[in-house]
This record gives structure tokens, C-alpha cells and sequence, in this order.
């Protein structure tokens, strides 16, 4: 049989426009690279690539504005949201969304959060939950499983030295001002493309004034959890899951 | 009959040989180089590429963006 | 010619008309006494319904100070106004926005400290408006008003050095020129910046949305290699630099024939003032500097009057001795200098003044 010709006509999947050169930082099979190639894919077809703001945080994505071709803010860590408030309240007529890990979004910036959730800004946050502080070196984060193993509680989360774990999707979906939440993952070809669909409505929905929103992507941090990323993707799918099981939270039409 | 069959580039030096593409193939194709790029990094590549249909499964969840995925329909 | 728009009000209330009058983009903050009236006055104008300025409660003093950040970094002219803890909270938030070279406005209506202190006017976050305050080698442009006239004037001022320069710029009163009720001549108003201006003008660097054909623009204070960190940092220094050399401004009363100069900002340096006709009175020819801008600081004009033979300095402040080291650095051994201040909410009258000025430097001669 005849060899599959590389022609334009036959292309079915590429390099998303927006994704710049630069090779990412990130470890390899980290999530983060999915999930910005999603933004970038989702800012592209929605044609909002002029009119987007995105904040970045502190942490691994800090540098995600290496990787993603629109104009950036870098918050100072968990100040995304306050960050994102501003601009959209000055800009309402431009897409502005945060991109921010499990440490900066629901530990040192739990307040920023959840008042912008509550004030309903016309905002996306991308909230990346892998359980663990990648950049800092694998400790313990807000969303740490009990029992899960990092370098501030290397015999595993104990609930009586550690505290519990915590959902702030399922807190903020109790917040008039967020209209949308949602929890996906992107460790299986189909959770990709369910976790793009959701990335879309939050944006579409931010662009209509319709409030704030949410999408959590469950990752994996391959090298805080001292995995390989094809067994970090299994490990996601038997004790992420279980804890933060994925599908939309709260959706107001 | 027609066919309709699929192939994939693979950027090479921007690979880092994670291999989540290897494991999310649902045919099988993929596998990982045994030799390494500038980076020390395996990549990928199809190891068997008559099975492959185009999917984009691989490129779909590849965090790298380094696949591109062509599909064609034989008669 | 229009007639001159006179009004009584506060220092505080002043603040929020001389910013809608700017054409000033935002606001945000959150209450504190003694300053809450700026974000209460707002709210009374409705400048939304006008000029489109945008006035947002934060839930705290460091949101405020993100806020800052999202709405400079994205060209806008931009403000908050807090009291001395608030600032202390903004801290990290100001270290960014100055890593980030971002025009803004901070205005810190000084209340008597350490930790929660008090409600009443002090001069103490002196060291925390022109040394820094947060982390990282940086200045504020720091502007000082010691009159509500000058709460007004300030804010324009501010706004347009910030934005000169590309660096925040604060407003440091006091509870005293916050709270007190003086005559004022409101500016005219003037437009709001288009978004289109603002990309214009702001196109090199302020996030606005990337369109094609330029570069995108990061907001950012973060370089991670070393070599390239320590470039930004010699730029920020170079910058300083520039702003110490041209940007200086001061009022100096009575002190060309002086032989004492008293140095004081602020509500200090009106109290002060009195000070000096007291000493005239009695034939003793004493002078008062007062600088407008604390950062950059007078150290030329003091130095001037330590080389012309002034014999002594009392630096006058609502504190325990801040600003004298500046003083101190300025004479640098040309002339005694000494300080005389109050604290926890004290002020000081003419006469004490006076009384200390003699005591340790006059009639110690």
C-alpha cells in the first residue's frame, strides 16, 4: 500500500500556531505542557490571540509565558487572581485568565482566590493540582493525599501532624460570583480533549460576563512523585481520582 | 476497500522521550528511539507504522507539541 | 478664563477628586484608618458613571497592591492608598512593581507604629517609604505634602514622574494632612488615557493583548540568570541615578542667611515653619529646609548649606530619628546634626521645637 503523503491536505494534528519554539522547561510527561498547548489551541480558534492577557504564577509555570504567544503578567505568588481582577475590570473587552499550580492558588493564595470567585470576575483561573510543590522540590502541598509521601512529610501526610487535604473547587462552587467549575485531567488522550472542551466554555463564558470560573486539571508531577510519567498517569488515575473525581461541579446556564 | 492510514513526524531535538505517547497509541505503533538526541533523550517513533490510522492520540496528550499527525484515505 | 474651582475638604477626600480630575484608570484599596475617606469619597463620586475610573474594595491591602500591579502592567494609570500597616503588607507587592518597572501610586497616610500602634499621625514609616521598605535593591519616587493643596497637586505630580520614569511612586502624608480640612483649587478634569493611547504609548512593555506584528510583552521581575539579573539591576541603579540628578524638590524658607537650619517634611515641616518665625522673632537666624521629595532626597541643597557655613541641623520629625541620617550623610561632618521628634501619635508645637533646637545645638556652642 502506498505511504501517507506529508502534504497540508493531510495534516491532521500540529504544533499549535501560539506555542512558541522555546523547548519547555518542564520535566518530561509533565501535564503542564498539555494543558498550555490546550490554551494556546482554545485562544487561537476562539481568535482572542490580540485581546489576551494571561497571568502566570510561582511555581514550575512561572515561566509559562516563555511558551505561549500573547502578552503576560508574572504575579507575585498566589496574587494571580488580584492580578487578573484588575485587568479584566480596566479591560473587560480582553480574555484574562490565570495559570496557576495547587501551592499558589489554594495555599498562599487561598484569599485572592476565593475573593475573586466571589466578586465573580469575569475571569478563568487554570488551576494545575498535582498533589505536590514541584519546583521547590517535592513538599507538601494544601492538596497532598493523606498518606502521599514528599520531601515536608517524608513518612507520608499524617492528618494529626499534617492536616487534611483540601477541594477548592468544591468550596468555591458554593460561591454565588463562580458560575462555572469544573475538574479534568489530561493523563488520557479522551481527558484531553474533555479538558479542552472545558477550557473553551470557561473562556467563551468569561468573554460573555457570565462570572468567574474554574477548571482544575488533575496532574502529575513525575518528579516530586518519583515516578515515571507513563506510571505517574496510572498512579493519577488510582489516587488522584478517587479523591478528586473529574466532571463539571457547578455550571449556572 | 478503502483505508484510511496515518503517519507521524516526530520533532526530534524537541522530544523528551516521556513516552506518554507510546502508552496512549491504542494500535501500538509508537516506541521509543534506542538512540538519544542532543538532549539525551530518547524519542519517539513508530515502530510499526503500517498499524497506524491517525488518530492523533499521541500528539494529542504530548506535552512537548512535537508530534504532527497526517492521515490519508486509500481506495 | 475659568473660574478657579475652590473647595474645603480633607486631605483624604482631596486625594480621590485629584485623581478623577488626572484621569486616573483605578482604584483599589482597603479601609484603614486614618485614610479610609480616599476609597469612601470615590465611591460617593461614582467616577465609573463619568470618567469610566474603576474603584474596587479588595478584601486586603495585598490584593490591593496586585490590583496595582494587573492595572499598571497593563499601562493604566493606577493607584491605592493605605495607612502604615496596610504598606507593610503591600511590601512584597511594591518589591514587584518596582522589579517590574510599573508606574503607579501609593499613598501611605502615616499612622504612629510599631505593629498596630495607633490611629494617630506619625512620620515613622520614613525608612520603609525611601529605603525600600520591601526586598531587593530599589526606590520609590516619594513625594511628601505637607498641605492639603499639596495632597492634590501631588497626586498629578506623582503620576506623571511614575510614568516618566516607569517606577511606583508614593505619596507619604500623614493622619494630620489626611484628616484636616483646608482650602483647595481643584485641577480641571482631563481625560482619560484611550486604550489605544495607552498601547501607543505603553507599547514596548505593558501587556494590553498582543497584536501582530510586535513582540509579546511580559510583565515580570524575574531573571534567573545571574550575569543577566545584575544588567536590570545596574538599569534600576542608572535610573535612580537619573531621578537623584534631575527630580529633586524642595522648599527652603529663610535659609540663605541661616545659621541653623531645621530640616522637615510634611506636617513636621509646617510646624516647623512657625518655628522659624519664633526664632526670627528673637533675632536668631534659623532657616527651614523642607524636602518635597524624600526619595530623591536634598542632599545637594543640604550640602550647599553645610559648605556655606550653617553651624547646625535639627532634623524635626514625628519619629525617633530617620530622616536625620539622610540629613547627617548630606552634611557629612561639615556641621553638628541633631533630631528632635515625637512619637505614637504626638506632635510637636513651635516652641518645642525651638526649645530643642537651642538645647542641643545652639547653646551647646
Amino acid at each position: 500500500m502506498a505511504e501517507v503523503e506529508i502534504k497540508q491536505e493531510n495534516l491532521v494534528y500540529a504544533k499549535p500556531r501560539l506555542i512558541t519554539d522555546n523547548v519547555m522547561h518542564y520535566c518530561p510527561g509533565c501535564s503542564h505542557g498539555t494543558v498550555h498547548k490546550l490554551i494556546a489551541e482554545v485562544i487561537d480558534e476562539l481568535g482572542l490571540a490580540e485581546r489576551t492577557v494571561g497571568v502566570s504564577p510561582v511555581g514550575c509555570s512561572v515561566f509559562a509565558y516563555n511558551y505561549i504567544d500573547i502578552d503576560w503578567m508574572e504575579a507575585a505568588h498566589g496574587r494571580a487572581l488580584a492580578v487578573a481582577t484588575a485587568v479584566k475590570r480596566l479591560k473587560p473587552e480582553t480574555l484574562v485568565f490565570t495559570y496557576q499550580g495547587d501551592g499558589d492558588l489554594s495555599a498562599i493564595g487561598t484569599a485572592e482566590s476565593i475573593h475573586a470567585a466571589a466578586r465573580g470576575e469575569n475571569v478563568v483561573a487554570i488551576y494545575i493540582n498535582n498533589a505536590i510543590y514541584g519546583m521547590t522540590g517535592g513538599q507538601m502541598a494544601p492538596t497532598t493525599l493523606l498518606g502521599m509521601k514528599t520531601a515536608t512529610t517524608p513518612y507520608g501526610r499524617d492528618p494529626r501532624l499534617n492536616g487534611y487535604p483540601y477541594k477548592i473547587a468544591e468550596m468555591m462552587a458554593h460561591l454565588d460570583g463562580a458560575t462555572y467549575i469544573t475538574r479534568q485531567s489530561v493523563h488520557k488522550p479522551a481527558n484531553v480533549r474533555k479538558c479542552k472542551a472545558a477550557i473553551k466554555k470557561a473562556f467563551q463564558r468569561s468573554m460573555e460576563g457570565k462570572g468567574f470560573s474554574l477548571v482544575e486539571v488533575v496532574s502529575t508531577c513525575n518528579s516530586g512523585w518519583k515516578l515515571s510519567p507513563v506510571a505517574s498517569n496510572e498512579w493519577l488515575e488510582q489516587n488522584m481520582l478517587p479523591f478528586y473525581p473529574l466532571g463539571d461541579i457547578k455550571e449556572v446556564k | 476497500m478503502a483505508k484510511i492510514k496515518g503517519t507521524i513526524v516526530v520533532d526530534k531535538e524537541r522530544c523528551k522521550g516521556c513516552g506518554v505517547c507510546v502508552a496512549s497509541c491504542p494500535c501500538d505503533v509508537l516506541s521509543l528511539s534506542s538512540e538519544v538526541n542532543g538532549k539525551g533523550y530518547p524519542a519517539a517513533q513508530m515502530a510499526v507504522p503500517d498499524a497506524c490510522t491517525g488518530c492523533a492520540s499521541c500528539a494529542v496528550i504530548c506535552p512537548d507539541s512535537c508530534i504532527t499527525v497526517y492521515r490519508q484515505k486509500f481506495e | 478664563m475659568a473660574e478657579k474651582e475652590v473647595k474645603l475638604m480633607k486631605g483624604n477626600e482631596v486625594i480621590a477628586h485629584a485623581a478623577i480630575r488626572y484621569g486616573c484608570d483605578g482604584y483599589f484599596g482597603y479601609p484603614i484608618t486614618p485614610q479610609s475617606e480616599v476609597m469612601e469619597t470615590l465611591m460617593e463620586l461614582k467616577p465609573w458613571e463619568t470618567t469610566g475610573m474603576v474603584v474596587l474594595q479588595a478584601e486586603s491591602e495585598i490584593s490591593s497592591i496586585n490590583m496595582v500591579y494587573g492595572g499598571a502592567g497593563a499601562g493604566k494609570r493606577v493607584m491605592t492608598s493605605s495607612s502604615s500597616p496596610g504598606i507593610s503588607l503591600m511590601a512584597e507587592g511594591i518589591s514587584y512593581l518596582a522589579g517590574a518597572e510599573l508606574p503607579c501610586l501609593i499613598i501611605n497616610c502615616q499612622r504612629g507604629g510599631p505593629g498596630l500602634g495607633t490611629i494617630q499621625p506619625s512620620q515613622g514609616d520614613y525608612f520603609q517609604a525611601v529605603k525600600g521598605g520591601g526586598h531587593g535593591d530599589y526606590h520609590l519616587i516619594v513625594l511628601a505634602p505637607n498641605s492639603v493643596q499639596e495632597m492634590h497637586d501631588h497626586v498629578a505630580e506623582a503620576f506623571d514622574l511614575a510614568f516618566k520614569y516607569r517606577n511606583p511612586a508614593m505619596i507619604l502624608a500623614d493622619g494630620a494632612i489626611g484628616q484636616m480640612m483646608e482650602k483647595v483649587v481643584l485641577a480641571p478634569q482631563r481625560p482619560r488615557k484611550t486604550d489605544a493611547e495607552i498601547a501607543e504609548e505603553c507599547r514596548t512593555w505593558a501587556a494590553t493583548g498582543k497584536p501582530a506584528g510586535r513582540e509579546r510583552n511580559v510583565i515580570t521581575s524575574l531573571e534567573l540568570q545571574s550575569e543577566k539579573m545584575e544588567i536590570i539591576n545596574q538599569r534600576l541603579q542608572a535610573k535612580y541615578k537619573t531621578l537623584e540628578e534631575n527630580e529633586v524638590r524642595y522648599e527652603a524658607i529663610d535659609c540663605d542667611d541661616a545659621d541653623y537650619v531645621i530640616v522637615a517634611f510634611g506636617s513636621s515641616a509646617r510646624i516647623c515653619s512657625a518655628t522659624v518665625e519664633m526664632a526670627r522673632a528673637e533675632g536668631l537666624k534659623v532657616g527651614l529646609l523642607r524636602p518635597i521629595t524624600l526619595y530623591p532626597f536634598p542632599t545637594k541643597q543640604i550640602a550647599q548649606l553645610a559648605a556655606r557655613g550653617v553651624k547646625g541641623f535639627l532634623s524635626a520629625e514625628l519619629n525617633a530619628g530617620q530622616m536625620v541620617e539622610d540629613v547627617r550623610l548630606a552634611v557629612n561632618g561639615l556641621a553638628p546634626v541633631a533630631h528632635y521628634g515625637r512619637q505614637g501619635g504626638m506632635l510637636f508645637a513651635p516652641d518645642e521645637v525651638l526649645a530643642a533646637l537651642k538645647e542641643k545645638l545652639i547653646d551647646k556652642k
